[in-house]
Parts: C-alpha cells; structure tokens; sequence
C-alpha cells in the first residue's frame, strides 16, 4: 500500500511541473503510468473516469481525484490530490512576485508562443486517445463526431452534450 | 479585519485601456477578500463551474466581489497560464496568496477543489457499484461524449496554427511522440520543447 501511495505521489507531482497549457495536456502521460505501466485500470476505466469528471463541475482535472480514489482509496485521493496540486501552486507562489518584472520581457513571450504548437499536440494526442479507448462500436463513434462538431461549430453548453450522450447510452443504442 | 488593498504594486498601466466609464470609482471600491471570503468565493465557483471555471471566474472576481480590477485580473491570468497546472487552479492560489498570504493559498485552493472532488468521488462509487448493464452503457454513451468534448478542444486550439506550417509540424511531432508511439512525457518534453521554442523565435514569431 506504502508502495502505491509513494507511486501516486511521484507520477502526479511529476505530471503537475509537466502540465504546460492545462489538464488535458498531460491525459496521455497519465494514461500511460496508470493503465500501461501500473496496470491499476484498463483504458476503458481511464476513460470512464475522465467522462465522470468532464460531467462533475469545477476544475477539468478531477480526474486525478478519481484515480487516486479507485487506486488507493481515501488516502489515495490525499496523496494524488496534493502531488497533482502542491508543485505547481508552489510554483505559483513563488513565481508571482517575478512575474511583474518578466512578464513583458521578450524571451517570455518566445517561451509561451514556443509552447503553443505543444499544447495543440498533447491535446490531439489526448482526443486521439480517449477516443479510441471510448468507442467501441460505430454508434459510439457517432456520439463522438456529433459531440465534437456542436461544440466546435455551436456555442451549445458541454453539459447538454454530455447529457445527451449519457441518454443515448442508456437507451442501449449505444451498444451498436 | 483589514479593509485596504495590501497589494501595492502600482497600478500604472491599464487604467487607461479599460472602456469603463466609471474606472476610477470601480478601483476605487475595490475589496481585499478575508480567508475565509476567499475559501466561500472559490467554493462557489467549483460549484457552478461547469465546462470551463474561467469565464465565471472573472465575472465573479473583477464584476462581482471586486476583490481584483480587470487589468490586474488579465495579469494574474497570464502568469496562470504560463506556468504548468491548470489555470484556475493556479489563479486561486495566485489569488489567495497575494491577499492573505499562505493561509489565503491554501483557503483559496481548498475551496475550489471541495466539492468537485465530493461530487466526482460520488460518481465514481455510482460507476463501480451499479454493475448492471443499463448504467454501463450510460456511462458507455457518457464517455463517448465526453472523448468528443476533448476532439472539440483539440480543433479549437488547433484554429490559431492552421496557417503556420512549423507550428503545426512541431505540434505533429508531439503527436506522434505521444499517442504514437507513447514515449514518456518528460524525455520528449526535454527534446521538443527547446526545439520548438527555437524554431518559434527563429520563424515563426
């Protein structure tokens, strides 16, 4: 259990320094230690637990919560917590009294424009895989794609997508 | 408790770019939040933040409770962003931390990750106990939703490189590092990153 507890501490608060442009940046990493490397999930249960967060409000990395929870229960969910939240909102507080005097100096903007293209990476990379491990049938799919497009296309609220979705599921379409 | 601003840096730029009629009053009224004022505002927005905290964040923050003017809010926002983790994650510890110091940190944080963290673990005793067929393929239908959300994500902020064949060349060699062949984050990291940084300083911007 000790061992576990210490495994979640160093993957999450590697992941925290590592999470340049946001929580879906990092899904791909997170996939590969939690399902491929530890074995404590299969990939369909990673993306299960990335859908129950998408549905829960606040922050997008609840997931990290979910995991530390079915991994190692209560403690799980305290030591996944403040590996995933501690480094980075350290770096937070440190960072914010420099930040008056670099934040107009070229070399910051260099730095974040050089960023951006690997954000839009590691997020394709994220879509490609939650995707692949979501769905197992065309109708899945299908949710997916109509998904994908209302949002990118309309100013619809995820939430009804999500909604939707969930309803086809439990219709037993979705099994198609 | 201390009603004044105990932030003191100067509040040189901005006062200028704001299209507020009333500007200076808005500065003028502005609130440094207690601890626990912190911890209840950040409660709430974990509460409603559904799909994307910030819009509400800056609505509740600079409109609402003044506890930050707009410019100073754009700020603390761009630091979030630059640095690794989340952005709202790291804006209530930004936040927290320049009002009341560590305790406003930890408050600030807590508060916003309370009750997400109660309501996902809820979901997740609902997704391992109810083994029966109808709520799997809810949750069947639930993730494939969810997966397009993230397609959705992809596109959107894939839109700004579309024209910029280095960029989008450097975002397809993280792709293929990651989801192709599903190369470790850090050592790809510390290869692409100099090299797109270079490439962007050299090219593209």
């Amino acid at each position: 259990m000790i061992a576990v507890l210490l495994s979640l501490a160093a993957i999450f608060s590697e992941l925290s320094l590592l999470a340049f442009g946001g929580g879906n940046t990092i899904l791909p990493e997170m996939q590969r230690q939690v399902v491929d490397l530890h074995h404590w999930m299969t990939a369909q249960d990673f993306s299960a637990m990335f859908a129950l967060a998408q549905a829960a409000p606040g922050p997008n990395m609840m997931i990290v919560t979910l995991i530390g929870w079915r991994v190692a229960g209560w403690a799980g969910v305290l030591v996944t917590t403040l590996a995933k939240f501690g480094p980075s909102s350290i770096l937070t507080g440190l960072t914010l009294h420099a930040w008056r005097r670099f934040k107009d100096a070229p070399w910051r903007r260099i730095v974040q424009a050089g960023l951006a293209p690997m954000t839009v990476g590691l997020v394709s990379a994220s879509a490609w895989l939650i995707t692949r491990s979501s769905d197992h049938g065309w109708s899945l799919g299908v949710i997916t794609a109509v998904g994908a497009l209302l949002i990118f296309k309309t100013r619809l609220h995820p939430l009804w997508v999500l909604a939707g979705g969930a309803l086809i599921g439990l219709s037993g379409i979705g099994q198609l | 408790m201390n009603p004044q601003n105990p932030k003191s840096a100067p509040r040189s730029m901005g006062r200028s770019i704001s299209l507020n009629i009333g500007a200076d009053d808005e500065i003028e009224s502005l609130h440094a939040p207690s601890t626990r004022e912190l911890f209840v505002g950040f409660l709430f927005l974990g509460l409603i933040g559904f799909g994307g905290v910030l819009p509400l964040a800056r609505r509740m923050i600079v409109e609402e409770r003044r506890w930050l003017a707009g410019d100073e809010f754009a700020e603390l926002l761009g630091l979030c962003q630059f640095l690794p983790g989340g952005n709202i994650i790291n804006l209530s510890v930004a936040i927290g931390l320049q009002f009341r110091g560590m305790a406003g940190a930890c408050a600030a944080l807590l508060g916003l990750i309370a009750a997400p963290s109660a309501i996902v673990i809820g979901l997740g005793v609902i997704y391992q106990r109810f083994n029966d067929s109808a709520i799997q393929h809810m949750f069947g239908g639930l993730a494939a939703a969810a997966a397009g959300l993230l397609v959705a994500t992809a596109l959107k902020m894939a839109m700004p490189i579309r024209r910029k064949p280095l960029a989008i060349a450097i975002a397809l060699l993280f792709f293929m590092a990651i989801a192709v062949l599903r190369l470790p984050l850090l050592p790809t990291m510390l290869v692409l990153v100099p090299l797109s940084i270079f490439v962007t300083w050299r090219w593209i911007s």
